[in-house]
């Protein structure tokens, strides 16, 4: 018979390096994490990887498979494919495929509270000269449908958008009408503390399947330092809100998130006991952003970013052990950086996407009528610097594509081009961000071994690969469990 | 076990027809032209219902008592025992060999339409080995097999050797089917290689409303699986191939022959499948049919099942766990740990499968597969043993 031997299979000898990139384990100095250009990966023995990079690898011997079917090696390339490669790297970036899907639509800037590290520049409640007009949502209603994208996600944000719920209705109403010839998949979000909110605005809300996402901080004394209104009241309020949101919308329907603050840091566990007992089954943990308010106050409220992941490493043990316990609790940033880890699919973010989500991943139009493409670019421009701000919204949204802010952004909007991170081993799995570069550094490339960002992202990485890896199979199977199901349920956090 | 064919008494047929043996029920519902169809004389209602019915122009009578059929008309008897052809089945008859082949059967699990002998690979295990000959003329039979085919056949298997070797031709009969057949599910048996340009693949969009390609992967690189089917740049071709399809919408099962090699890096080919081939509908890891090339290769092949249970549950769990289906085909369940008994399927066409004497004795032979008729000792894992009690029998 014609049949042939095994190593007959094998081609031309020898293999070429397909583009890797490695990182040292911090835990684990003789071992290596590589990662292929699409973010598939591998751990292997640091003399392994150096006898792979020398040209040392036996065909025969299980790493030459392993990682040639990673895409990290090539060998003959006359029997070898790259297709899955690229089509891995095609379904990592699917998020570019159809342009912005998140609108957000700031119809006021009033808003009831005085938080300190207010990312917003919000205004006192009677100041009605900051709310979004009819002639200003009527031009933001056709923009947002000049763009491509067959699922559009409108998030009406503030200051308080309760204050102008008016607005929200018409803009709601527009939206609708307009989309019975457009036909494209809707999804509203109302951004809201939930004070105050009316019988009549929840059945509106409804009748037009809004989703509510709102911010909880912690537990009551917490929340209410962290969030001052004069009566001392706003956890109640929010939590009331919360309720009776769910009551008329379904539990699924109102998600809530933190803000993190220097007093936030020493109660992980209380943070997390808090959204168990509401019966929340996904939590936020959103360290401070250097904008608005937060950034007058931050020597007050600040933190280093060492700081925060000592924090992080708590609570994630604390999540962990609610899990164990039989209930289920994820967060929702290691949700995502675990799917991008445990998964090759893209995901809805759109504050880590490379080329970067600001401007290609969400638009704001913002009550006063001008475009921007990130709630950062918006915050950066009411503390007076333009600097990202796309145009008006009775421009062209090409015009706003070709606008200096954006050549800005998609300058330094590559991560895999920026100094630092076109070596980083977890490239594939972040982003660029200009805009925050922008506004922590002075310079949209900006200096990752300083970088605030980078400093977080790889902290993070590092933890959820360390416990991914080393941790019991019950923490691994609950790690892949909040993976796996962020791939079945993309988009949530994109409002986030 | 069934033969397919046999020997039978025939007389006055002037070519080689195919037939579909008709009862009063086929009579009555007209569906299909009794120019085509056998009139089942062996049936004491067929023949009581008088002459007038014999009378219509059927292509010929089916009977065990030539005398019944009317005088200077076609008739075939079938040797007792030799054959079972029922109502509904489609027979093919060559009258120079006194042949009659069964080509539809009524009610079994796995009607084909065999595409070709000839195949572009050469796998070490194939259960058919291929032939290099011109058997063109198959693609006119098959259009003419599909329509004497019950309108309500659940599905059909379309296979060889390599159906897309038939090129246009394949969607040829693929459009027959979707014109005459279109409540039935295809599933085409292929390896996908001539799939790798894209321009095939595109022929079959739209095409048919419920057809799913069976496309077998061997290996997360291109030595493991080149080796298997014997073709150097076999895997680059079908992987290609698999992204044509998908671009072309089409439906994709996996199918993986669970040979000693393959288990080896399973679950490393699991892990190839969820991150390049996400968008697969299900994966089938089959047992070894101990038939053909494969008997030639038991040393390099033979595998027992047995042992391959923790890595076979490791494979299952990853790709569930991802929302890939998964069966497992062609495997006793005395040989499988329990836990993976959910995702075991009864896959042995009806006319190949056997229980063995052990099987007597067991609680869930109903549910199990059960084994190849040509198995052999040294392809049945040492392990096959009656199951006396499951742990779902408490409940």
């Amino acid at each position: 018979m014609k049949f042939a031997a095994r190593h007959a299979f094998v081609g031309n000898p020898g293999y070429r390096l397909l583009p890797l990139r490695f990182r040292r384990l911090p835990w684990d100095q003789g071992r290596v994490l590589v990662t292929s250009m699409s973010g598939d990966w591998l751990i292997a023995q640091r003399n392994d990887l150096e006898r792979a990079v020398t040209g040392q690898l036996d065909p025969g011997e299980p790493l030459f498979a392993d990682m040639e079917s990673r895409f990290l090696i090539s060998a003959d390339p006359d029997r070898s494919t790259l297709a899955p490669l690229l089509s891995q790297y095609r379904t990592r970036k699917d998020y570019l495929a159809e342009g912005p899907r998140l609108h957000i639509f700031v119809v006021s800037l009033r808003c009831h509270h005085t938080c300190a590290y207010c990312q917003v520049s919000r205004r006192a409640v009677g100041q009605t000269a900051f709310d979004m007009t009819e002639s200003t949502a009527q031009h933001a209603v056709g923009r947002l449908f000049d763009w491509p994208a067959k699922t559009l996600t409108i998030e009406f944000q503030g200051g308080e958008p309760l204050l102008q719920f008016d607005r929200v209705q018409q803009l709601t109403k527009l939206i609708e009408q307009r989309n019975r010839t457009e036909k494209r998949a809707l999804r509203f979000v109302i951004a809201s503390t939930l004070h105050d909110l009316t019988d009549e605005q929840l059945s509106f809300m409804r009748d037009h399947g809004f989703e509510l996402s709102t911010s909880l901080d912690g537990p009551e004394w917490l929340h209410n330092l962290n969030r001052p209104r004069p009566e001392r009241d706003s956890y109640r309020k929010t939590v009331d809100g919360i309720e009776r949101g769910r009551r008329v919308l379904g539990d699924d329907a109102v998600s809530a998130l933190t803000t993190l603050t220097r007093r936030s840091l020493q109660v992980p566990k209380e943070i997390i006991d808090e959204y168990r007992k509401l019966g929340f089954h996904s939590i936020s943990l959103r360290p401070l952003s250097p904008y608005g308010f937060a950034r007058k106050t931050g020597a007050r409220h600040g933190y280093t970013i060492g700081d925060f992941l000592k924090f992080y490493e708590v609570a994630l043990d604390r999540l962990l052990q609610v899990n164990r316990n039989g209930y289920f609790l994820e967060e929702t940033y290691t949700r995502m950086l675990l799917s991008l880890l445990l998964t090759p699919f893209s995901h809805g973010y759109v504050d880590l996407r490379s080329p970067t989500g600001a401007g290609l991943g969400a638009v704001v139009y913002d009550y006063d009528g001008r475009v921007y493409p990130s709630d950062e670019a918006r915050m950066l421009a009411a503390m007076g610097d333009h600097s990202f701000a796309l145009g008006q919204v009775d421009e062209s949204i090409e015009t706003w594509m070709s606008s200096p802010g954006m050549q800005r952004i998609l300058g330094a909007g590559v991560a895999e081009a920026l100094p630092t991170c076109a070596d980083c081993a977890y490239v594939p799995f972040c982003g660029a961000d200009p805009i925050d570069h922008y506004a922590r550094q002075g310079d949209s490339i900006g200096h990752r071994p300083t970088s605030d960002f980078c400093r977080k992202q790889m902290g993070l990485f590092d933890t959820l690969l360390r416990r991914w890896e080393q941790g019991s199979s019950e923490d691994r199977d609950i790690l892949e469990g909040w993976a796996l199901r962020a791939t079945c349920r993309e988009g949530v956090l994109e409002a986030a | 076990m069934q033969p397919l064919e046999a020997k039978v008494h025939c007389e006055q047929w002037p070519a080689s027809p195919l037939l579909k043996v008709a009862g009063l029920a086929e009579f009555a519902a007209g569906t299909f032209p009794p120019e085509r169809m056998l009139l089942d004389l062996r049936d004491a209602r067929v023949r009581a219902a008088g002459s007038a019915i014999c009378r219509l122009p059927w292509a010929g009578f089916l009977t065990d008592v030539p005398e019944h059929a009317p005088p200077s008309r076609p008739w075939i008897a079938v040797p007792q025992g030799a054959f079972k052809v029922g109502v509904g089945d489609v027979v093919e008859l060559r009258p120079h060999a006194s042949k009659m082949a069964l080509r539809y059967r009524r009610g079994s699990n796995n009607n084909i339409l065999f595409t070709t002998e000839r195949c572009n690979s050469y796998c070490l295990m194939c259960s058919q080995p291929p032939r290099e000959v011109n058997d063109g003329w198959r693609v006119s039979q098959l259009c003419d097999l599909i329509e004497l085919i019950d309108k309500d056949a659940p599905s059909l298997t379309v296979t060889g050797g390599e159906p897309t070797l038939l090129g246009k031709d394949l969607r040829r009969i693929m459009a027959r089917c979707a014109e005459v057949l279109p409540q039935t599910r295809l599933h085409v048996l292929s390896n996908g290689r001539a799939f790798e340009d894209g321009a095939l693949a595109q022929m079959f969009e739209g095409l048919h409303p419920s057809l799913t390609w069976g496309i077998p992967l061997y290996g997360d690189h291109y030595s493991l699986h080149d080796y298997i089917v014997q073709s150097a740049g076999a895997f680059s071709q079908t992987v290609r191939g698999l992204y044509a399809l998908e671009a072309a919408k089409q439906r994709i099962e996996l199918r993986v022959v669970l040979v000693e090699p393959v288990v080896e890096r399973l679950t490393e080919l699991a892990r190839f499948i969820y991150r390049n081939l996400p968008f697969v509908e299900h994966v089938a890891l089959m047992g070894t049919e101990p038939i053909g090339f494969a008997r030639a290769h038991y040393d390099d092949l033979w595998m027992d099942p047995a042992d391959m249970a923790p890595v076979l549950a490791k494979a299952v769990n990853f790709l569930s766990k991802r929302s890939i289906r998964v069966s497992l085909y062609n495997l006793p369940l005395c040989v499988l740990p329990e836990s993976l008994w959910a995702y075991s399927r009864k896959s042995i066409s009806d006319w190949k499968q056997q229980y063995l004497p052990a099987c007597e004795q067991c609680v869930v032979k109903g549910r199990c597969g059960g084994f190849f008729a040509w198995t052999t000792d040294k392809w049945t894992s040492q392990s096959v043993e009656p199951v006396r009690g499951t742990s779902c029998a408490k409940h």
